[in-house]
């Protein structure tokens, strides 16, 4: 156990030196959000409708813009043959990596997600389901395209490709996520969309990494 | 010391990308002994480590280590394997005593500080890797030689931006580790300060078959 203590506060390390990287999705949430009323329409009722929607699509796009580098740098700078040749757990390993990917990247989504709310006026109900989807949303985001960071590690341009292969995975996230807030907006029960979407994402965190292990291999050996 | 050899290559044939580098190759290495590959580039000498670490699945063949044989993505090192790449295995954003700790997390930092003073890096544990040259940087890898307790070591090209002093303490460091009854496999297009019994891959180049 000591030693994935050991892995995990390097890898906080690693992404505390390299934070200027991960600054990107959430400038990208931030400025896609505050851009809506300008390009769309600054009237309340409009911004509110599309709100639910809009909030989940940005997420899902900024959480896609960090994906490429989730083990790009480990494969070019050797870490990652070395990383196999230790006597840990990959599964373990490349679950961490996720994991602390998710709390740099894809947590400050959710902690901005109610302030960017406000300016798109979700309705007040729409307020506590949108942060709980974006939770276990977001989480699944990363740990589904971490699948697709596997794959396309060794190639050099690799950002079309893993948006395409990534993509369909993500669609069953964004439409239980997307709806999860609507039903709550529109005064349904939205416990069903949410509990799908909890159940998805405990599938994802179990099994991608499986996925990942096979992918990073097949990577190293080429 | 033993008779039985550490690790034993039978038949082992190696295709990449379509292109067979090396068919039939057959060597043992024994405790005490230093084996240095030999070729010219493209003769597969990286293929055949990265084989040998278990890195690679590309192989054809049988090999064993201490007897046991070893399966494709096998775990049978563990701590016995000390395998040093052509890439460095070191984050340009961690400091040297960060990156070194990463591969010896039971070690104690001034045990590492010790084996960065060794390869002439003292002063510069806390400084990020990327404010060094390449060859202190090639430095920082070297280091682990000074820290670990794997048998069996596999250092592709280790001198690469090393200065001759640099080499010469290498080579010494290695002679310390055979003598201690290790064995290491090298790749160099160096000529070794030190006694060493030669491969060559090109020997068992497709094209070489009779």
């Amino acid at each position: 156990m000591k030693v994935y203590n050991r892995l995990f506060s390097r890898e906080l390390l690693l992404a505390y030196r390299n934070r200027g990287e991960l600054a990107n999705p959430l400038i990208f949430f931030l400025m896609v959000t505050s851009l809506l009323p300008l390009g769309v329409s600054p009237e309340p009722g409009v911004l509110s409708m599309i709100a639910p929607g809009m909030i989940w699509v940005v997420a899902l796009l900024s959480s896609l813009l960090s994906l490429d580098g989730l083990f790009k740098s480990d494969y070019e700078d050797g870490c990652l043959e070395q990383l196999m040749l230790m006597p840990v757990s990959l599964y373990l390993v490349v679950m961490l990596k996720v994991l602390v990917h998710w709390l740099v990247s894809g947590l400050p989504l959710v902690v901005f997600a109610p302030l960017l709310a406000t300016m798109l006026f979700l309705p007040d109900a729409g307020y506590l389901p949108m942060v709980s989807s974006l939770l276990l949303g977001t989480l699944s985001l990363s740990f589904i395209g971490a699948i697709g960071a596997g794959l396309t590690v060794s190639l050099r341009r690799s950002g079309q490709l893993l948006s395409v292969i990534i993509m369909p995975l993500y669609i069953p996230v964004l439409i239980f996520g997307a709806s999860t807030v609507r039903n709550a907006v529109e005064g349904f029960s939205y416990l069903a969309p949410l509990l799908i979407l909890a159940a998805f994402t405990c599938a994802a965190v179990a099994f991608a990494p499986l996925a990942v292990v096979a992918a990073l291999q097949l990577s190293v050996d080429e | 010391m033993s008779h039985s050899p550490l690790l034993s290559v039978k038949q082992l044939s190696c295709q990449r990308g379509g292109v067979r580098l090396f068919h039939n190759l057959a060597f043992e290495l024994a405790s005490g002994e230093l084996l240095q590959l030999a070729g010219p580039n493209g003769v597969g000498k990286s293929s055949l480590l990265k084989i040998l670490a278990g890195l690679s699945t590309q192989y054809e063949g049988k090999m064993y280590w201490r007897g046991q044989k070893l399966a494709r993505r096998h775990s049978v090192y563990e701590k016995d394997l000390l395998f040093i790449g052509h890439l460095s295995g070191i984050k340009k954003s961690l400091s040297p005593l960060e990156n070194l700790r990463w591969y010896f997390p039971e070690t104690e930092d001034s045990k590492i500080l010790d084996a960065l003073q060794h390869v002439g890096l003292a002063h510069y544990e806390d400084q990020p890797c990327a404010g060094l040259s390449a060859g202190q940087q090639r430095r920082v890898v070297l280091a682990r030689l000074y820290l670990s307790s794997a048998v069996l070591w596999v250092l592709d090209e280790p001198f690469t931006a090393i200065d001759q002093k640099g080499v010469r303490q290498v080579e010494q460091r290695i002679l310390e580790h055979i003598a201690k009854g290790g064995a290491a496999l090298i790749t160099t297009h160096h000529d070794l300060g030190i006694s060493a019994r030669k491969l060559d891959l090109s020997d068992f180049a497709v094209g070489a078959l009779t």
